[in-house]
C-alpha cells in the first residue's frame, strides 16, 4: 500500500482525487498549500505526490525545486497538475524534475493509470 | 591728355594776351602822359628795339607755359586720372590700391578712396559668407530631416495642397510596394514617387474631408489639429491614416496659420484588425459555445439532485453529464492549442539575432557588475523576438545575485534551441558552498546598481510569453535558463541585403510645395515645371513592326531633377528568340529573360509608371513606334506628349555633326554607365535632357509647345519608322 500526498488548494478537486486514490487502495494525505506540502513530504515521505502548480504561498514549482534540492526527499515521485495549459510550464516542470505533468481537465481513468505506472516502476 | 593740352594752350594764350594787353595799355598810357616832345624822344629810344620788346614778350611766354603745364598736371590731370582709376574700381574689384600724384589734397582723396573700397569689399565678403553659411545650415537641416524621415518606423508622406507627394520615407516606399498590384514589376514606384498624386492610393473625397477637418481645427486654434481616418485600398488592405497640417508662417499673430500642405502617417492595420477579429471570434466561441454544454449539464445535475429518479434515467443523465463535460474539455483543449500560437504579446518585441543579444548582455554585465562575462559556444544563427532592454535588465539582476549570493566572479551566456523556443542560459560556478537558493531570484523586484525596479525577472519573461528557472547539476555548477520566443522566419529585418547606396536617396523636394495646379495646358507649361519619364527600350532588332521589346528602363525627372531612386527596370519575355546579333549589342541572353513577365504584364505597369508625365527618349520615334505596335496587342495606349533628345540636341547644337548618345554625353562631360542597357541609357538620356533645358531657354524655347515645334524643324524629324 502506497502513500499518496495530494497538494492542491481547490477543495472541489481534492474531494474527487482523494476518493479516487483511496479507491485505488492507497493511503491519502492532503495538503492545502505549498508550505504544508513541503512539510508533509519531509515528514511522511509519500510514494507519490499529486502537486498542483497554482497554490498560495509557495507555488508547485517552488515545492518541486525544494524537494529535489533536499537529499532526504529528492527521490520523491511528483506528478504535476495544472490548470495552465502553457507549454512553457510543462518545459519548466520537466526541467525542474517533475516525473509527470497533467493538464486540467483530465480524465480520472487516465490519471489513475498514470499513477499506477509511476508507482509500478519501483 | 588732350584736354590738358587744351588747357595749356588756353592758359598760355591767356597769359600772352594779358601781357600784350598790358604792354599796349602801358604804351597808350605812356603816350597819353608824355607830351609830344618826350614821346618823340621815347619813340626814338625804343624805335628799332620794338622788335626786341616783342621778342622778350614771346620769350616770357616760355617759362609761363612751363609753369602752367606743371600747374595743370598737378591740379587738373592728377585728379582726372584718379577719377578714372576710381571709376574702374566701381565696377570691378582691383587689388592694387589707388596711387595718386599731384597735390596733397589729391593724394588724400586717393587714400580715402582706397579705404572706402577696402571697406566695401569687406562688407561684400562678410555678406557672401553669411549667405553661404545660412545655405549650409539649411542643407544640414534638410539632411537631418531626410535622415529622420527615412528611418522612421511609420510611413510618412508629405503632400502639397494638390495632393502631390513631395516627401516620403523609406518605410512608405516599402509599404506602397506591398500595396501595389504590379509590385513585382514596378516595386510600387507607380504609386509612390515625388510629384505623384496621393489620390491614386487614397480616395480624394476622404482626404478632402480630413483636410476640411484639419482646416477647421486650425482656424479654431486647437493645439494639435489632426484628423484620422481608416480606409480600404483597392487590394483589400486596411490603412489607418493620420493627417496633420503643414502651415506657412504668417507675420501677424491674429491670423490663423495658412495651410500649405499636409503630412500623412500611414499604418497598415490589416494584420492587426485580423488578429483582433480572430481573438474576438475565439472569445465568442468559448462563451457562446459553452452555454449549451453547461445548460445541459446543469439541468441533468439538478434533476439528479431531486432524488426521485429511476435507475435508467439516472444512467442516462450521468451519460449526458459525462458527454457534455468531455466535449467542453475537448473544445477548451482545441481552442487553447490553436490560440496559443496566435495570441501575441502586446508588448513591443523586436526581432534580434541571438548572438547580438548575447554580445550586448556580455557588455552590459561587465559594465554594471564586478563580473567577467563571456559567451559560451557558438550556436547557430537564432533569431529571437525580444524586448532587449528588459532582458538585459533581467540578466543583470540575476548576474548581480550570482555575484552576491554565490560569490562567483565570472558568468557565461549560452543560447540554444529548446523545442519551439530559444533557451538563453546564464552559467556560473558557485564559489561558496551553495546552500540552495533560498529566495526565488526570478520573483523578486529587479535591482541594478542602486536602482530598484518594480518588475521581476518573471514579469519580464511573462511579457515575452516565456518562462525561466534555475537548474543545478551538482551543488556548484549552476544554470539559470530563460525561455524566449523565436522570431517567425522571413520577418528578419536584416535578411534582405541592404542595397549599397552611394548617396543618400532623395525622397523629398520641398520646392514642390509651391507648384500650383496646372491652370494652363501642358504645351504652355515651362519645361522646368513638368514631370518627365525618360525611358529607353532594348529590342530584338531594329524593325518595330517585327521585333519585340525585351527590356524597358525608365527614370523620372521632377522639378528639373533626375530622381535616380524612382526608376523602372524590367526584362520582358518576348515569346520568341533573340538573334545573337542583337545580344551582342545589349547583352541580353535567352537565359536572362527566362521566367520574366511578358509584355502584357509589363506594359500596363509601365503605363502606370508614366502616368501624367511627358515622355522623353533618345530617338524617340523608334521607341514610340514599338509602343504603338504593342498597343494593338495589349490595349495600352501611350498618348502622352513626347520629346526626343536627339532632335533637341540638334536644335541646341545645330552645327555639330554627331547626335548619337555617346557623342552628346561626351559633349556634356557625362560618363555613360551601362551603355545599351535600358536603364543605363535612360539615365544618361535623363542627365542630357536636364542639361538641354537651360540651353533651350537660351534660344528662347521655354515651354513644351515651343520645344516640340523647334524639334519638328530639325532634319532628324523627317525620320520615320
Amino acid at each position: 500500500m502506497s502513500t499518496i500526498l495530494i497538494a492542491d488548494d481547490e477543495p472541489n478537486i481534492v474531494i474527487s482525487l482523494e476518493y479516487l486514490m483511496k479507491r485505488e487502495g492507497h493511503e491519502v494525505l492532503v495538503a492545502r498549500d505549498g508550505d504544508e506540502a513541503l512539510a508533509m513530504i519531509g515528514e511522511h515521505h509519500p510514494d507519490l505526490v499529486l502537486l498542483d502548480v497554482m497554490m498560495p504561498g509557495r507555488s508547485g514549482f517552488e515545492v518541486l525545486k525544494s524537494v529535489r534540492a533536499d537529499e532526504t526527499i529528492a527521490g520523491t515521485r511528483i506528478l504535476m497538475l495544472t490548470a495552465r495549459g502553457r507549454d512553457t510550464d510543462r518545459a519548466k516542470g520537466e526541467a525542474l524534475g517533475a516525473n509527470g505533468y497533467v493538464v486540467k481537465p483530465f480524465s480520472t481513468r487516465e490519471l489513475a493509470e498514470q499513477v499506477r505506472e509511476m508507482l509500478g516502476d519501483d | 591728355m588732350r584736354r590738358a593740352e587744351k588747357w595749356l594752350f588756353a592758359g598760355v594764350a591767356l597769359v600772352g594776351l594779358v601781357c600784350l594787353a598790358w604792354l599796349i595799355v602801358a604804351g597808350v598810357l605812356l603816350w597819353a602822359v608824355l607830351d609830344p616832345a618826350d614821346w618823340a624822344t621815347v619813340r626814338e629810344a625804343l624805335g628799332g628795339r620794338a622788335g626786341l620788346l616783342i621778342f622778350l614778350w614771346a620769350l616770357a611766354l616760355v617759362p609761363v607755359s612751363a609753369v602752367l603745364r606743371h600747374l595743370i598736371a598737378r591740379y587738373i590731370t592728377a585728379p582726372a586720372r584718379l577719377a578714372e582709376a576710381a571709376r574702374l574700381r566701381l565696377d570691378h574689384p582691383v587689388d592694387e590700391p589707388l596711387q595718386a600724384d599731384g597735390s596733397f589734397e589729391t593724394r588724400q582723396l586717393a587714400a580715402i578712396f582706397n579705404t572706402l573700397i577696402a571697406r566695401h569689399r569687406q562688407l561684400q565678403e562678410a555678406t557672401d559668407e553669411r549667405v553661404a553659411e545660412a545655405s549650409r545650415r539649411i542643407e544640414l537641416e534638410r539632411g537631418r530631416l531626410a535622415a529622420l524621415m527615412s528611418e522612421l518606423r511609420k510611413s510618412v508622406v508629405v503632400c502639397n495642397l494638390d495632393g502631390r507627394i513631395l516627401l516620403y520615407n523609406h518605410r512608405a516606399r516599402a509599404q506602397f510596394r506591398r500595396l501595389s498590384g504590379t509590385a513585382e514589376v514596378t516595386g510600387g514606384a507607380e504609386l509612390m514617387g515625388l510629384g505623384r498624386s496621393i489620390y491614386t492610393v487614397l480616395d480624394r473625397r476622404l482626404v478632402g474631408h480630413a483636410l476640411d477637418t484639419v482646416r477647421r481645427r486650425l482656424d479654431s486654434g486647437t493645439d494639435s489639429p489632426a484628423a484620422q481616418f481608416v480606409t480600404a485600398t483597392a487590394g483589400g488592405k486596411l490603412l489607418r491614416v493620420q493627417m496633420s497640417p503643414v502651415t506657412e508662417t504668417v507675420d501677424s499673430e491674429t491670423e490663423a496659420p495658412r495651410l500649405s500642405g499636409f503630412v500623412l502617417l500611414i499604418e497598415n492595420i490589416t494584420d492587426d484588425m485580423r488578429a483582433d477579429a480572430e481573438k474576438d471570434r475565439l472569445l465568442q466561441s468559448l462563451t457562446e459555445g459553452s452555454r449549451a454544454a453547461l445548460a445541459n449539464t446543469r439541468a441533468a445535475i439538478e434533476i439528479l439532485a431531486d432524488g426521485e429518479v429511476d435507475e435508467s434515467m439516472r444512467e442516462r443523465l450521468l451519460g449526458v453529464i459525462h458527454e457534455e463535460v468531455t466535449g467542453l474539455s475537448e473544445r477548451i483543449g482545441q481552442l487553447s492549442d490553436s490560440s496559443a500560437a496566435r495570441l501575441r504579446s502586446r508588448w513591443p518585441l523586436e526581432e534580434m539575432l541571438g548572438s547580438e543579444l548575447i554580445d550586448a548582455a556580455v557588455r552590459h554585465i561587465e559594465q554594471e557588475l564586478p563580473l567577467a562575462a563571456q559567451r559560451k559556444g557558438n550556436g547557430e544563427a537564432i533569431w529571437l523576438k525580444v524586448d532587449s532592454f528588459s532582458i538585459l535588465q533581467a540578466l543583470a539582476h540575476l548576474a548581480g545575485r550570482v555575484a552576491e549570493a554565490h560569490g562567483a566572479n565570472a558568468v557565461e551566456l549560452r543560447l540554444s534551441r529548446h523545442s519551439e523556443r530559444a533557451a538563453l542560459d546564464l552559467l556560473w560556478k558557485a564559489a561558496t558552498e551553495a546552500n540552495g537558493m533560498d529566495a526565488n531570484w526570478e520573483d523578486e523586484p529587479m535591482r541594478t546598481g542602486d536602482e530598484q525596479l518594480s518588475m521581476s525577472v518573471n514579469d519580464v519573461l511573462e511579457r515575452h510569453g516565456g518562462t525561466c528557472w534555475h537548474e543545478s547539476a551538482n551543488g556548484s555548477e549552476h544554470c539559470f535558463r530563460l525561455l524566449l520566443p523565436l522570431a517567425e522566419p522571413g520577418e528578419h529585418p536584416g535578411s534582405q541585403p541592404r542595397q549599397t547606396r552611394e548617396s543618400r536617396p532623395e525622397y523629398y523636394d520641398f520646392d514642390l510645395f509651391a507648384i500650383t495646379p496646372e491652370s494652363h495646358s501642358l504645351d504652355d507649361t515651362e519645361l522646368g515645371a513638368l514631370t518627365f519619364t525618360v525611358f529607353d527600350t532594348e529590342t530584338t532588332g531594329l524593325d518595330p513592326s517585327r521585333d519585340e521589346i525585351i527590356q524597358i528602363g525608365a527614370v523620372r525627372i521632377v522639378n528639373g531633377r533626375v530622381l535616380r531612386q524612382e526608376f523602372f527596370e524590367q526584362l520582358i519575355d518576348p515569346g520568341r528568340s533573340i538573334p545573337t546579333a542583337s545580344t551582342a549589342i545589349h547583352g541580353i541572353t535567352p537565359e536572362m529573360i527566362r521566367g520574366q513577365p511578358d509584355l502584357d504584364t509589363v506594359l500596363p505597369a509601365f503605363h502606370a509608371f508614366c502616368r501624367d508625365t511627358v515622355l522623353v527618349a533618345h530617338n524617340a520615334a523608334f521607341d514610340m513606334r514599338c509602343l504603338q505596335v504593342a498597343e494593338k496587342r495589349t490595349g495600352v495606349v501611350f498618348d502622352q506628349p513626347v520629346l526626343d533628345t536627339l532632335l533637341l540636341s540638334a536644335v541646341v547644337h545645330e552645327h555639330q555633326a554627331e547626335h548619337n548618345l555617346e557623342a552628346i554625353a561626351e559633349r556634356f562631360g557625362l560618363a555613360i554607365i551601362g551603355r545599351h542597357t535600358a536603364i543605363g541609357d535612360a539615365m544618361v538620356t535623363a542627365e542630357i535632357f536636364v542639361r538641354l533645358i537651360p540651353l533651350l531657354a537660351e534660344q528662347g524655347i521655354h515651354t513644351l509647345g515651343e520645344a516640340r515645334a523647334a524639334a519638328q524643324k530639325t532634319q532628324f524629324a523627317r525620320m520615320r519608322y
